[in-house]
């Protein structure tokens, strides 16, 4: 177990994470520091997701890092029927730093167990995602100015979307003020809203996507509805638009509001959303390669900003 | 003469633990979360008996055996009231409640199919999360559950 992997948000502290965010806004003036000359970082995705590899891959690239992995199991010693833990460990032989994404829930954890090699968690199933939470905080940060103090509304698929959840737990230290849109089929669930109660976070549930929501909000999260998650297909049908944004519905939203999701998007953002100064989603995935780069720092104990290389 | 001690008199146990006070629908769980199948010395199980305090109980008696403390501990998950009794030459020496440690290791499976630990040769891990109401989480995929619906191993 190293002390510096990262498998969930919720092992941050304030203090990290603001140390996190600052690190970020280093990158972005600075992307092409090369601190680690003659580093070796595997990416191992068990299960592909070219859009968090790509992130990962260029983060390591820009620091000057080199890259090794595999980015589908099925390529991997895996299908040959090899442990997670004989994986992990073939691997650690090798590398400073592994960057794992998995579908099984809890493989990162157990990865942390088996290694000295510090982990990150790039996905474990429908468990945690840190790397993205980071981003989104970082997107957050930029464009507010701050993390106190906002109002942040949660719109879509709240059951299922552990970005959302991710980023409700790590917004705990910063007195948020949550609005949850969704239907009851897609609400918020219990053990969240129990964990609001205990932190002290203020949220509304709402099942209409009103303009008095909107125009109080300083972010809109917006998150793809799918029709998988429902049980009844009737339910989807009659929910599936009330959730969309269009730009219409800006016309009197703040003037710091800015839209954010996780992409891909379906049709939960209306593309005439897309050229409004609001629309902040394209540039968040851009703030991952920062969040990455930070994440990456911490990972192999490497503090930029106070140890200049 | 108090309930237990007449108790155990009958089985005259000369060294061995005794495990008083199990809620009936629970004690074969516990005969299995103490691995008492696999044993051969003398083992008397007995249920549905007669307790003021619980309706009805179990208790398991095993000659010659003394748990390590974290063992019997183990099946406070499922009998938060079980009595442990140690006899020596005849005598109760020690008698304790079972107390419900921070963490449970490899007796309870994960509910969860996606977790790494049905998927991986690897023991499971459980913390505590409410005492009260005997509420436990996967330390791997996060996963709660009561310990009455717990799956044991
Ligand atoms: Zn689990």
């Amino acid at each position: 177990m190293n002390r510096h992997s990262l498998v969930s948000i919720s092992e941050l502290s304030k203090d990290e994470i603001l140390h996190l965010l600052d690190v970020a806004g280093y990158f972005e003036q600075n992307p092409n520091h090369k601190i680690l000359d003659g580093k070796v970082v595997a990416t191992l995705f068990f299960e592909p997701s070219t859009r968090t590899r790509l992130s990962f891959e260029t983060a390591v690239n820009r620091l000057g890092g080199r890259v090794i992995g595999f980015s589908d199991a099925s390529t991997s010693s895996t299908s040959k029927g090899e442990t997670l833990k004989d994986t992990i460990k073939m691997v650690s032989n090798y590398v400073d730093l592994i960057i794992m994404r998995h579908f099984l829930e809890g493989a990162a954890r157990y990865a942390t167990e088996v290694t000295e090699v510090p982990v990150i968690n790039a996905g474990d199933g429908a468990n945690q995602h840190p790397s993205q939470t980071m981003l989104d905080l970082y997107s957050i940060y930029k464009t507010q100015g701050r993390l106190d103090n906002l109002t942040i509304t949660l719109v879509g698929d709240l059951k299922y979307g552990r970005t959302v959840h991710s980023l409700l737990m790590a917004m705990r230290y910063f007195n948020p003020t949550f609005n949850f849109v969704a239907c009851d089929e897609l609400a918020m669930p219990a053990e969240y809203k129990d964990f609001c109660k205990k932190n002290g976070i203020k949220y509304n549930e709402s099942h209409e996507f009103s303009p008095e929501i909107i125009n109080s909000s300083d972010i809109l999260y917006m998150t793809r509805v799918q029709r998988e998650r429902f049980t009844d297909i009737m339910e989807y049908e009659r929910v599936k638009d009330l959730y969309t944004l269009r730009n219409s519905m800006l016309a009197d939203a703040r003037p710091n509001l800015r839209v954010l999701h996780p992409l891909p998007r379906v049709n939960e953002i209306d593309r005439d959303v897309d050229d409004n100064p609001m629309a902040y989603y394209f540039e968040q995935a851009r703030n991952g390669l920062y969040a990455r780069q930070a994440l990456i720092c911490r990972a192999l104990d490497i503090d930029i900003l106070n140890d200049k290389r | 003469m108090t309930e237990s001690k007449k108790e155990l008199a009958v089985a005259a146990l000369r060294d061995g633990t005794v495990i008083d006070h199990i809620p009936s629908n629970v004690l074969f769980k516990c005969v299995r979360i103490l691995g008492i199948e696999n044993m051969d010395t003398s083992v008397t199980i007995g249920n549905n008996l007669e307790s003021g305090k619980l309706g009805t109980k179990g208790i398991i008696k095993v000659a010659d055996v003394f748990f390590p403390e974290s063992t019997l501990d183990r099946i406070a998950l499922l009998a938060p009231t079980a009595v442990v009794n140690i006899i020596r030459d005849f005598e109760v020496v020690e008698k304790r409640r079972v107390s419900l440690p921070d963490t449970i290791k490899g007796i309870v499976t994960c509910a969860n199919p996606k977790c790494i630990t049905n998927n991986e040769p690897m023991a499971t891990r459980f913390e505590v999360i409410d005492r009260d109401d005997v509420t436990i989480r996967c330390c791997y995929c996060g996963q709660a559950v009561n310990a009455k619906k717990a799956i044991i191993r």
